[in-house]
């Protein structure tokens, strides 16, 4: 076996041998990673992979049919077995709704013939030394260290028997740090998106910790019931992510999700938020890079892709100075629609015009919650998107403009469409990392927000 | 009984370990092991009449993981050739190396048997792969079918996920291991729109550790299931919204295994007591210094762990360290006596042996601790549901999951589920809507007063539970019998969040 054929090869390998309209993908994947706690090591590793996609399309009775096939590949010689499967799959499938002719060859800047990009745990080499030095440091100041440092660069090249072919890069940092107390009574969290760690100061960040956790020095108890919250970017972000998830076109047209209006209809054009708040996604964002093209079968929420592969990703403004403006669709259901297919880019950018920063809309409260941010987010009620979830890693409570101690963490259940029409103020936007779905989803730019009354449904005894 | 994949087998699997730990035991470590391992992967997803998505995929690699001066190194790669295996035992100790300053003290592995050529192979009968597609797609689009034809549903969706795993494992003290094992899930759901919004209502039939016969009558009867659908949804529809308020709750195993699982199965992971996770999935207020002393639940309480039960989606022959399956007890009387473990953690704290809980999802993943079956027992001789039911003055009798969170420390959760019955005056009394019951997992299990026998136990369970950094996925089963539990906080959905 042969891991060093080039991926165009591999790419033009497979085209070849297709009998049937294909589009297929090959990403090269490279990550390292660290992990600590208890101010030690726990895991590490570097993790190299080759992924080929192939989604066959074949002519069966009563319609077209799609089959994908996704294998880990290390040489030539295996593609052959991957077109094979993908169009067996294609041929006995059943036709699907979304048909829709191949993607047709487009113009494009991509640098086609460019090697794969590549990561290795060297990258984080510079952040191991720093992590030992303020490992150490907690230890003498009797605190504790947690966290997680991630680098992954995939590159993918993409082609098909239409003669498109496109190359995408997609590099993905995070560092996560936790601080806790030795008592593990408090905690405090960052976490910062990089593209390759040369802007992570350890020691920075670890100042950073040790002020929060100095907030926590004095401890309040406070009931459950409706507070005026600040959210601080990273909470808001995981708010936004899920909606983001939820915007699927014909899923609100059929009636069954929040942006649903009644009678086919969906609620684009209706006001969402009296603030100007825009939500946007664009593959080529300075800082959010990503895939500029589709090169996934389905989307998170729910929409098939398996006949868009290679479809251009353009910049699509979700909400517009607080109006819904679209939804996700594929092309078959653009067509059908007589609209344009929205497919969803994988990062997401919230503004509103702010421009305070968090410690300068603490200094503007009278009374109120900040948050750190927000936990296992879970779907309640999809009818209203009704979430339910957990505060964690400091809730502090701001007193005349100061913070005043930190108070226990929440169950909170709120809908984060609701929420965007109760935002009192909206500060400056900023590079973000969320909390809950950084695995999943890392590119966000997010202001933090005033909410009036986030409903903290009951208490958790977790610190 | 099907026998281990002949193709997994002419991959060179020795030649491979071979490479990798010799070269590993030449790069001075103390410990090494290889993982050679292939996962095939199907998904497919139905949406009223059509099928939306068909997509199979394949995950084929290798990794070495070595002890070098005492830190823990890990390199993954997809080349399976002797000389990749060998540059992955560089790098290993190239992770090693870097992660040298974060490391203060070495790492110790509990002992465990040699078990030199040993394979398993798990309980299914018809591997998903070998039937034919046409027939695949035909039997779930057929239910579907039904379900759009009753009265009252406007959609209907449906997922069919399965899975064939083969894990080939060697390490330098000699053991050498190659399994198999067959994983499928089937979901169905029905949707009502119309003036009142829209509801949804889904089967409760659980991912099992068996292979196609799972859809054709072995362990579950779709059929049956399904008919029922369309007239629950109805019942859920125009059933009245829940007062808010508290309740005693019959549970069934289809709503209480995934209790279990966040609960109870998370919370005695002793990694997560140990902090190893504090960053990212949470710690667990079962701390080990309560080990034996933690009243965790009633008497009625007894709670195992294990890899060997048949169809448990967490069972198979060996784990990723090499050790041998096993049966052990988490709770007993009520009483936290049991965590689950790893090697390492069994040394640091002094258990002996590892119970057999570690498990990587993937060829490039390392192995971690993850969840065994995690199961409540019944009662030998324990009541039936309508047994329990008929203790109850007012109730809630609660059936199959729906939404669930808890918190980091797994003290606060919250669940909802599929169908909500008022008990009343110890009879089922028609559907209500709009239920999340929440609680302290303590004073929840510690409300328990009793637990249903044998004839109501259910084997449920979670196809893809999250864990770890980067991200890893596990199959988990978890057991239940029915089980009454005495005032619970039940809230109303529709009176949460900003609508005032």
């Amino acid at each position: 076996m042969n891991a060093t054929v080039p991926p165009q090869d591999l790419v033009e390998r497979a085209l070849s041998v297709a009998t049937l309209p294909c589009v297929l993908w090959v990403t090269e994947h490279a990550e390292a990673n660290l992990r600590w706690a208890n101010n030690a090591l726990i895991t590490n590793g570097e993790m190299r992979s080759r992924r080929l996609t192939v989604t066959a399309t074949a002519e069966v009775a009563d319609g077209t049919a799609a089959g994908t096939v996704t294998q880990e590949i290390a040489g030539v010689e295996e593609v052959n077995a991957v077109v094979s499967a993908a169009e067996h799959l294609a041929k006995t499938a059943r036709p699907a709704e979304d048909a829709a002719p191949m993607v047709e060859d487009y113009a494009h800047n991509d640098a086609w013939e460019a090697p794969p990009e590549t990561t290795s745990i060297d990258v984080l080499g510079e952040l191991a030394k720093g992590l030992g030095v303020a490992l150490d440091g907690a230890h003498a100041a009797q605190q504790l260290l947690f966290g997680f440092a991630e680098h992954a660069v995939g590159t993918t090249y993409l082609g098909s028997t239409t003669g498109l072919r496109r190359r995408g890069v997609q590099r993905t940092g995070r560092l996560e740090l936790n601080g806790k107390t030795a008592d593990l009574e408090s905690s405090a969290w960052l976490g910062r998106s990089t593209p390759d760690f040369s802007d992570i100061d350890v020691a920075e960040a670890v100042d950073e910790l040790t002020t929060r956790l100095g907030w926590a020095a004095k401890k309040l108890n406070l009931p459950p019931g409706r507070y005026e919250t600040l959210l601080p970017p990273s909470a808001i972000a995981d708010l936004m992510i899920y909606a983001y998830w939820t915007g699927n076109a014909r899923d609100a047209e059929e009636g069954r999700n929040v942006f649903a209006a009644g009678d086919g209809t969906t609620k684009i054009g209706r006001r969402l938020a009296e603030l100007p708040i825009n939500l946007t996604s664009d593959p080529q964002y300075p800082g959010l890079e990503t895939i500029p093209f589709v090169d996934f079968a389905s989307s998170l929420d729910g929409t098939s892709w398996a006949f868009d592969g290679g479809l251009p990703i353009n910049a699509t403004t979700w909400i517009e100075n607080g109006v819904l403006r679209e939804l996700i669709r594929n092309r078959a259901h653009a067509t059908r629609t007589g609209s344009q297919p929205t497919p969803p880019a994988d990062n997401l950018i919230m503004d509103g015009g702010g421009t305070a920063s968090l410690q300068q809309m603490i200094s503007t409260t009278e009374r109120g919650l900040l948050l750190t941010c927000l936990w296992y987010i879970r779907e309640v009620d999809p009818e209203r998107l009704l979430l339910t979830g957990l505060t964690r890693d400091g809730v502090y409570l701001v007193e005349d403009g100061e913070v005043v101690g930190a108070v226990n963490n929440f169950r909170f259940n709120d809908s984060p469409v609701e929420l965007l029409g109760r935002i009192s103020e909206i500060g400056a936007a900023e590079l973000t990392l969320c909390r809950e779905w950084n695995d999943f989803f890392n590119r966000t730019i997010m202001p933090p927000v005033r909410v009036p009354d986030f409903n903290m449904s009951t208490v958790s005894q977790a610190s | 009984m099907p026998e281990l994949d002949q193709s997994f087998l002419a991959l060179p699997l020795q030649a491979l370990s071979d490479a990798a730990l010799s070269n590993a035991k030449e790069l001075g470590c103390s410990y090494a092991e290889v993982r050679v391992e292939r996962l095939r992967q199907a998904y497919r997803s139905f949406r009223d009449h059509a099928l939306e998505t068909t997509a199979d995929g394949q995950v084929l690699g290798l990794s070495v993981r070595v002890v070098h001066n005492g830190v823990w190194g890990f390199a993954a790669d997809i080349t399976l050739s002797p000389d990749s295996a060998a540059r992955l035992a560089d790098r290993a100790v190239a992770t090693a190396k870097v992660s040298r300053p974060l490391t203060p003290a070495s790492v110790e592995l509990a002992d465990e048997d040699l078990y030199a050529d040993a394979t398993w192979v798990s309980a299914y009968e018809v591997d998903p792969f070998d039937v034919d597609e046409a027939e695949k797609t035909g039997r779930v689009l057929g239910l579907n079918e039904v379900l759009l034809a009753a009265p009252g549903v406007t959609h209907a969706t449906a997922t069919l996920g399965y899975v064939h795993e083969n894990k080939y494992f060697a390490n330098l003290a000699g053991t050498s291991t190659t399994q198999q094992r067959v994983r499928i899930q089937a979901q169905l759901t029905a949707v009502s729109v119309g003036d009142h919004g829209f509801a949804t209502m889904r089967t409760t039939a659980p991912p099992t550790g068996r292979g196609w016969e799972h859809l054709t009558g072995s362990g579950w009867d779709f059929d049956a299931e399904v008919a029922e659908i369309p007239e629950l949804l109805a019942a859920h529809v125009a059933a009245p919204s829940v007062e808010a308020g508290f309740y005693d709750l019959v549970i069934h195993p289809s709503n209480l295994f995934l209790t279990i699982h966040e609960s109870i199965g998370h919370a005695t992971e002793l990694d997560r007591a140990l902090g190893y996770e504090a960053a990212y999935a949470g710690t667990s207020f079962a701390t080990f210094d309560q080990l034996g002393s933690l009243q965790y639940g009633s008497e009625v309480m007894n709670v195992t762990g294990d890899r060997l039960v048949d169809h448990g989606l967490a069972t198979i022959g060996y784990d990723d360290e090499g050790v041998a399956q096993q049966r052990f007890d988490v709770i007993a009387g009520g009483t936290l006596v049991g965590y689950q473990l790893n090697r390492q953690m069994a040394a640091e704290k002094g258990f002996g042996r590892s119970n057999g809980c570690a498990y990587a999802d993937s060829p490039g993943h390392i192995a971690m601790q993850r969840m065994p079956n995690v199961s409540l027992q019944p009662a030998p001789d324990g009541p039936s549901t309508n047994e329990l039911i008929s203790g109850v003055d007012k109730g809630i009798y609660i059936v199959g999951d729906k939404s669930w969170s808890i918190d980091m420390q797994r003290y606060n959760f919250q669940f909802t589920g599929q169908q909500f019955y008022k008990i009343d005056k110890g009879r089922l009394a028609g559907q209500l809507k709009d239920v999340a019951y929440q609680a302290t997992t303590t004073d929840f299990w510690r409300s328990m007063e009793a637990v249903g026998g044998p004839d109501t136990y259910y084997l449920g369970g979670a196809f893809n539970c999250g864990k770890g950094q980067p991200g890893q996925i596990a199959p988990v089963s978890h057991g239940s019998p029915t089980a009454l539990f005495r005032k619970v906080n039940v809230l109303n959905t529709q009176a949460e969040g900003g609508q005032q």
